[in-house]
């Protein structure tokens, strides 16, 4: 089997797309001619033509906007956000007009279009590209969101988005790009969206998690005295509740690790509904590990405190089983 | 070492002044992100950096023409910004560090550099952010009665983002004392002007807002400030906003990984000859400011200052984890810090 970087996976995925269907296009900053500023689109201008491989101005509200307007009347663009916080111009076309087109149009329009964008913390990047962000469409009805988390995920993820009728957000961390890891491509393999996936069986305790903390989760699953199943959420929305629901009836805990703020992370709703469905079969009450609500800190030390490390993810969830008790976070600890 | 009062921003700012301390600045600016290309080689720096050597006569002209009471947004291009204004080489590098001695406390980083007391608002990252703020402290000035400015210093591909006309347009209608400054260094990120924008020159724009538009060599110090001069005087006058270009140039790539192979060849050649520390110097020493041959003295003191703020800030700590979260709101643990301008 053959290395690749995880970023290949991007490029190997959209070029797939584009062979397969001649109405995708792909549009956004630096991403023809120079290849997409994390060289993700290297190529495809070579084989698919600058109609459909477009490099816009820094212009976001309009690309944005101009492929709802495409995805409306017959192509199915893929727009690059670069880093997810950039779309903070353009939120109205997506969040208000792209997430409500098959809505007002009572299912007579559609949008297929996929934003993809690198997005998370962990790189020195600073607090103005560093956020997730998916709670800004997830708190949306009309969009979905996933979130990559390797290779095969984000070939995966990527085909179907740009496969489904609405409108989907693609999350990509970006510390991933630069991994690299064994995987072979298949055109077929497709994830479905509102999949979750079991990373790692285990009997005490369900840890669902999803994009740049899978490897955390399953770091601290190895390095645990506990035997942790690791679920790889996928798409946040909708999330897939049997998967995880039948986890939490096997294992009897339930923690979610999250790259987001405590208070608004997507293990709040994920909480919230496995306590109300399965509170008979829990032993003790959920626990979520998540970024504290503060922007990300630029400075080395602190950037690596503020995003779970494997250990700190193993002595939560450690405390958890054998307590009974969610432990708590460390900055409550500190303060 | 501490630092000592001559060396706080607003002295730094003040002796802004001097005709030969504007050259020292320039060739500061130029050493420090000299330094700092090296400090990202030697692993000091984490995410990217965005260096504007070959911009520091728009930096140093637009800060002696100003005063440390008016406001500057600005964008992650800012290190020579933050210098010229007064920032010290050890609050810049500190903060490109990561340290408690950055401008930001090592809080923000390379794109997010700060500092209140000589009007300089967080550099911000996203495109197009610093022009509605700047719209918005022009507001605040002349409410609480000040004659300040607010100047906001953008590139040229960010003529194109809906806030540049959206905040033109705001605040030409309301006549706001704000200068826009757009350093047009002839690319965004890795695509030339002509391709991302119909018109050769971004000033031209300004006549869809009824304001003037200045084009301005911006590798000659003494025109940059002359026309910001012009465009200060008449937004105090409350006379309304200017539009100014300065025509420039970025030496190196757009950010640290970038290695500019999409210029043309002979195109950096071309604006070497036109170098605005050189063009400064020999000014300085055909006015008999500058004696023949000074320059390369005052570049030695100026790369050895350039050393020992290096070296304090590779001496010095980290900040503290309770950091994290002591500034994200009135109620965090540090309290209520807001520091208003004009409240002196
Ligand atoms: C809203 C937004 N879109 C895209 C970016 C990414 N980006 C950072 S710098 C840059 C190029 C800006 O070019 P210009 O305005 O000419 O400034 P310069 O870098 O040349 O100083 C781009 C596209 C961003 N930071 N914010
Ligand atoms: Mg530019």
């Amino acid at each position: 089997m053959a290395k690749i970087w995880i970023r290949q996976a991007v490029l190997r995925a959209l070029d797939d797309a584009m062979t397969d269907d001649p109405s995708v296009i792909v549009m956004g900053e630096d991403v023809a001619v120079a290849g997409g500023p994390f060289k993700v689109t290297e190529g495809l201008l070579a084989s698919h033509g600058p109609e459909r491989v477009i490099d816009t101005p820094i212009s976001e509200m309009a690309f944005m906007g101009a492929a709802v307007g495409a995805a409306v009347c017959g192509l199915k663009p893929v727009v690059e956000m670069m880093f997810i916080e950039f779309i903070g111009v353009a939120l109205d076309q997506l969040t208000t007009q792209a997430a409500t087109m098959r809505y007002l149009s009572r299912g007579r329009l559609t949008t297929p279009l996929v934003v993809r964008a690198s997005a998370g913390a962990g790189q020195g990047f600073g607090c103005q590209h560093s956020q997730m962000l998916d709670h800004w469409f997830r708190g949306t009805p009309g969009l979905k969101v996933a979130v990559t988390s390797n290779a095969r995920t984000t070939y995966g993820l990527l085909r179907s988005a740009i496969e489904d009728p609405d409108p989907v957000v693609i999350l990509e961390p970006r510390v991933l790009y630069a991994e690299r890891e064994e995987y072979e491509f298949d055109r077929d393999y497709r994830i479905p969206l509102g999949h979750a996936e079991i990373a790692r069986p285990g009997t005490d305790v369900t840890l669902v998690t999803c994009g740049a903390m899978r490897r955390v989760a399953l770091a601290a699953a190895e390095a645990s005295s506990a035997n942790i199943e690791v679920i790889d959420l996928l798409t946040l929305w909708p999330w897939d509740r049997k998967t995880v629901m039948d986890s939490v009836a096997r294992t009897g805990r339930l923690v979610t690790l999250e790259e987001a703020p405590a208070g608004s992370g997507w293990g709040g709703d994920v909480v919230s509904s496995i306590a109300v469905e399965a509170f008979g079969k829990l032993k003790a009450a959920p626990h979520r590990i998540t970024l504290p609500d503060a922007p990300v800190p630029y400075s080395g030390a602190l950037e690596a405190r503020f995003l779970p490390s494997p250990a700190y993810v193993a002595d939560q969830v450690a405390a958890l089983v054998s307590t009974n008790k969610p432990p708590l976070p460390w900055w409550r600890n500190a303060a | 070492m501490t630092i000592s009062n001559s060396n706080s921003p607003i002295a730094r700012r003040e002796a802004l002044q001097d005709r030969l301390e504007q050259l020292t600045r320039m060739i500061e600016i130029r050493f420090v992100e000299d330094r700092i290309q090296k400090l990202f080689a030697e692993g000091h720096i984490r995410g990217s950096t965005h260096l504007a050597s070959g911009q520091e006569a728009v930096s140093v002209g637009i800060a002696r023409s100003i005063d440390p009471d008016d406001v500057v947004t600005c964008t992650y291009r800012g290190h020579g910004h933050a210098l010229a204004l007064g920032v010290t080489p050890e609050g810049v590098i500190g903060e490109i560090c990561g340290r408690v001695i950055g401008c930001a406390g090592g809080l923000g980083g390379s794109m997010h550099l700060v500092e209140p007391e000589v009007g300089l608002l967080p550099t911000a990252a996203i495109i197009g952010a610093g022009l509605p703020i700047a719209c918005g402290a022009a507001m605040a000035a002349r409410a609480r009665g000040k004659d300040r400015v607010a100047v906001s210093i953008f590139g040229d591909g960010s003529a194109n983002i809906g806030a540049f006309h959206e905040s033109l347009n705001f605040a030409a209608i309301r006549r706001l004392p704000v200068v826009f400054v757009c350093e047009n260094n002839l690319y965004g990120e890795y695509t030339r002007i002509e391709l991302s924008t119909p018109v050769e020159d971004i000033a031209v724009r300004a006549a869809s807002y009824n304001m003037p538009g200045v084009i301005v060599d911006g590798q000659d110090v003494d025109k940059v400030a002359e026309a910001m001069a012009v465009a200060v005087a008449r937004a105090r006058r409350g006379e309304g906003p200017t539009l100014i270009e300065m025509k420039t140039y970025r030496y190196s790539g757009h950010s640290r990984s970038d290695p500019a192979t999409y210029r043309p060849a002979g195109e950096l050649d071309a604006w070497l000859k036109r170098d605005p520390i050189d063009i400064l110097a020999d000014r300085l020493v055909s006015e008999s400011i500058l004696a023949p041959g000074g320059l390369d003295q005052l570049k030695a003191e100026t790369r050895d200052a350039v050393e020992r703020a290096t070296a304090e800030v590779l001496d010095s700590a980290a900040p503290d984890l309770g950091e994290i979260l002591s500034h994200v709101g009135a109620s965090s643990a540090g309290g209520d810090q807001r520091w208003h301008f004009w409240s002196r």
